[in-house]
């Protein structure tokens, strides 16, 4: 490993910011926005913000938070990051029931969806699970948990990681371009070995997945989003691509500045309404773009682009859950050291989705105004941090998402002269001509 | 032929390359990233690159005809050329971390190509980092035989996650070959042979070959003797450790 000069290691310090990160609970019973090592949860029924309650050893998280998730049952939650730690939640008490001690930094978490099991991927490609057993329902006392390296992606940093819906597969996806579908084993702590298929593809990093529910599929169809600025459907049992959706050309249109051999990395995708729509956030795009999956045809396209215009928001995190008609979205980034700054965001939300009839969604999706948000005001107090924001600082925080980003998820380009300007002294090189 | 009187790196008398203008440090680091050219899929690794007579356009090519063989950390290429005429119908490639070693590889091919009209277009190589990149380059079930002949030892615990063969890889390996294909190991590093066995029998898709089996496979007796490093060993009277298993499918 070749050693970095050390201002360089200073300025990687400054540009390495975590964006905000957004989840709803599946019956939208809570909010949960995570910027920075802060984890802020808002309680939609009681109408309220959450204290949370965390009697570890090591209390609350101490390094920028990269993975939020509820258990698809919506008993749990996991928050885990780079200071190392996993944090299991109780969504009824929330408070920390268990503490699960990593040796890397977390890149990405998912919860089985029998709640059984957690599973986190660490920056070495290392995929690690937690055996819950019993102590789920938060009334035991607080208890350590050891984690179990259950696969692995060779030394590549995994972004996401989700289990199929029903529960017979793990998939993972990395910065090298893979989907890696795994069957998820009766007894994972005997390790996972036997790989379903691999889901190859996409020109660049992989940085989001998600599952379609199906009739006809209990697994569901997977779908990915990746800095080659494409989305694309999978058939996870065969790793086969069924339909590529390049959103490129629609950020470009919208923005007709100057942008150019620079693609717009998908960041963030979810699926409402049953999977018949995808919504997907981009780089340097103001809004989301709508696509429409046709599982009987096995197609993507896109529905429309919903762009914010009053003010600037690029979205950098979107959750939903299976029983209301919202869309949720965050902006933010955990600190701006070169402005003085420290942790922002702002929560928008979009409604008017219609999952019987997604075409004639086009028309009808709106931006919800700040107070007729679920909670309202007192849910953006909490979850923003704040009301009043510096418009200018929203997209500096876009710009350092964007530049983190690509340091982390993108290698480092050398041209075809200078790799070879740096062979010229080899001796088979150098006596061939 | 002519150009050769005036390129040193070729041997006038048999037309190979030589070594020694390709030499290369032994190790190569398999954690750096990679900055060559690696297939997306399966689908678009370019068969008439590999195998121009065989496959004369890629594009037309008949899709039923995969490689078979994979000799990971082919090094020099001596397995490669072995097995070339003990299967001369079978597609292997070698795959080779060190750009160097590659580049001699394929030179020592094409000559023997040249030399041996009809002879050797079933063997190729490519410069890859095969930790990373074995599901671009085939299917599931595609291989029958994978070799891993004196690989690096990386000795040093904390360089163990850099050794070819662990627990974590061969979930990979037992992704590309096909239930009832093999897998051979051999080292002359005690300690890396007792490794590499260890994973292997530990691990829930392999079983070992029976010393029956062993004898009557073919490839088993080229490990020792076919690849330089192992001529290496064999002049010094080193002992080897090899490692043979069957990939069978898993347990219901």
């Amino acid at each position: 490993m070749e050693e970095t000069p050390a201002e360089e290691g200073d300025t990687n310090k400054d540009v390495e910011v975590a964006p905000a990160l957004i989840a709803v609970h599946p019956t939208e019973k809570s909010v949960a926005v995570a910027v920075g090592s802060d984890l802020r949860v808002f309680d939609l029924v009681g109408n309220c913000p959450v204290s949370l309650v965390d009697e570890s050893e090591a209390p609350y998280h101490k390094d920028s938070i990269r993975t939020i998730c509820y258990g698809s049952k919506g008993k749990l939650f996991v928050s885990a990051g780079d200071d190392k730690t996993v944090k299991i939640w109780s969504t009824e008490s929330w408070r920390c029931i268990f503490n699960v001690v990593s040796e890397k930094r977390v890149s990405a978490a998912a919860i089985s969806p029998n709640g059984l099991h957690i599973c986190f991927a660490d920056k070495f490609g290392v995929i690690w699970v937690v055996d819950l057993d019993g102590g789920v329902d938060g009334t035991q006392p607080l208890a350590n948990k050891k984690a179990v390296s259950l696969l692995s992606h060779y030394c590549s940093i995994i972004t996401s990681l989700e289990f199929s819906l029903d529960g017979q597969f793990l998939v993972s996806a990395d910065r090298d371009f893979k989907i890696r579908v795994t069957t998820f084993p009766t007894k994972p702590v005997n390790e996972a070995h036997e790989i379903q298929s691999f889901c190859l593809g996409h020109t660049d990093f992989v940085s989001c997945i998600a599952f379609i529910s199906n009739l006809e599929c209990s697994h569901g169809f997977l779908i990915s989003g990746s800095g080659d600025s494409t989305v694309r459907l999978w058939d996870i049992l065969s790793g086969s691509l069924l339909d590529t959706c390049d959103i490129g050309d629609k950020v470009e249109l919208l923005e007709s500045k100057e942008r150019e051999g620079c693609h717009s990395a998908v960041t963030s995708l979810c699926t409402i309404a049953d999977g018949a729509l995808v919504a997907v956030a981009v780089q340097s795009l103001h809004g989301i773009i709508l696509l429409n999956c046709d599982l009987s045809n096995h197609t993507l396209s896109v529905v429309k682009v919903v762009s914010i215009s009053e003010e600037t928001f690029i979205p950098t995190s979107l959750s939903t859950s299976c029983s209301t008609g919202y869309l949720w979205m965050v902006t933010g980034v955990s600190s701006l050291h070169n402005l003085g700054h420290s942790s922002l965001a702002r929560v928008k939300v979009i409604s008017g989705f219609n999952k019987d009839d997604p075409n004639s969604t086009a028309n009808k999706v709106s931006i919800v105004e700040d107070d007729a948000i679920p909670g309202g005001m007192k849910l953006l107090e909490k979850l923003q941090g704040g009301l009043t924001f510096d418009e200018k600082m929203f997209l500096a925080a876009a710009e350092a998402v964007k530049t983190a980003m690509s340091n982390l998820l993108t290698k480092k380009q050398y041209s075809t002269e200078k790799r070879d300007f740096r062979k010229r002294t080899r001796n088979d090189r150098k006596l061939k001509q | 032929m002519l150009e050769n009187d005036a390129n040193p790196t070729i041997s006038k008398s048999t037309g190979l390359p030589r070594k020694r203008f390709y030499r290369a440090r032994a190790h190569s680091n398999p954690l750096s990233d990679s900055h060559f050219p690696v297939p997306i899929s399966p689908s678009e690794v370019d068969y008439s690159l590999h195998y121009p007579q065989l496959f004369p356009s890629n594009d037309q090519r008949d899709r039923s005809k995969k490689i078979e063989f994979a000799d990971i950390g082919c090094g020099f290429g001596g397995l490669l050329i072995s097995l070339s005429t003990l299967f001369p119908e079978t597609l292997m490639i070698g795959m080779e971390l060190r750009d160097k070693v590659t580049e001699y590889v394929k030179e020592r091919i094409l000559a023997l190509r040249v030399a041996h009209p009809g002879q050797y277009q079933n063997i190729s190589v490519d410069r890859t980092n095969s930790m990373k990149y074995i599901p671009n380059y085939f299917e599931k079930a595609q291989l029958s035989k994978m070799f891993f002949l004196f690989p690096d030892p990386h000795f040093k615990e904390k360089n163990h996650r850099r050794r070819v063969i662990s627990p974590h890889l061969l979930d990979e390996y037992a992704y590309a070959l096909r239930v009832g294909g093999i897998i051979y190991t051999i080292t002359d590093v005690e300690e890396l042979g007792e490794w590499m066995k260890t994973c292997l029998e530990n691990h829930p898709l392999f079983e070992a070959l029976t010393s029956e089996e062993l004898e009557a496979d073919p490839a088993v007796k080229l490990l020792s003797s076919a690849t330089e490093e192992g001529q290496k060993v064999a002049r010094n009277e080193g002992q080897t450790f090899q490692a043979v298993y069957r990939r069978i499918s898993a347990a219901p």
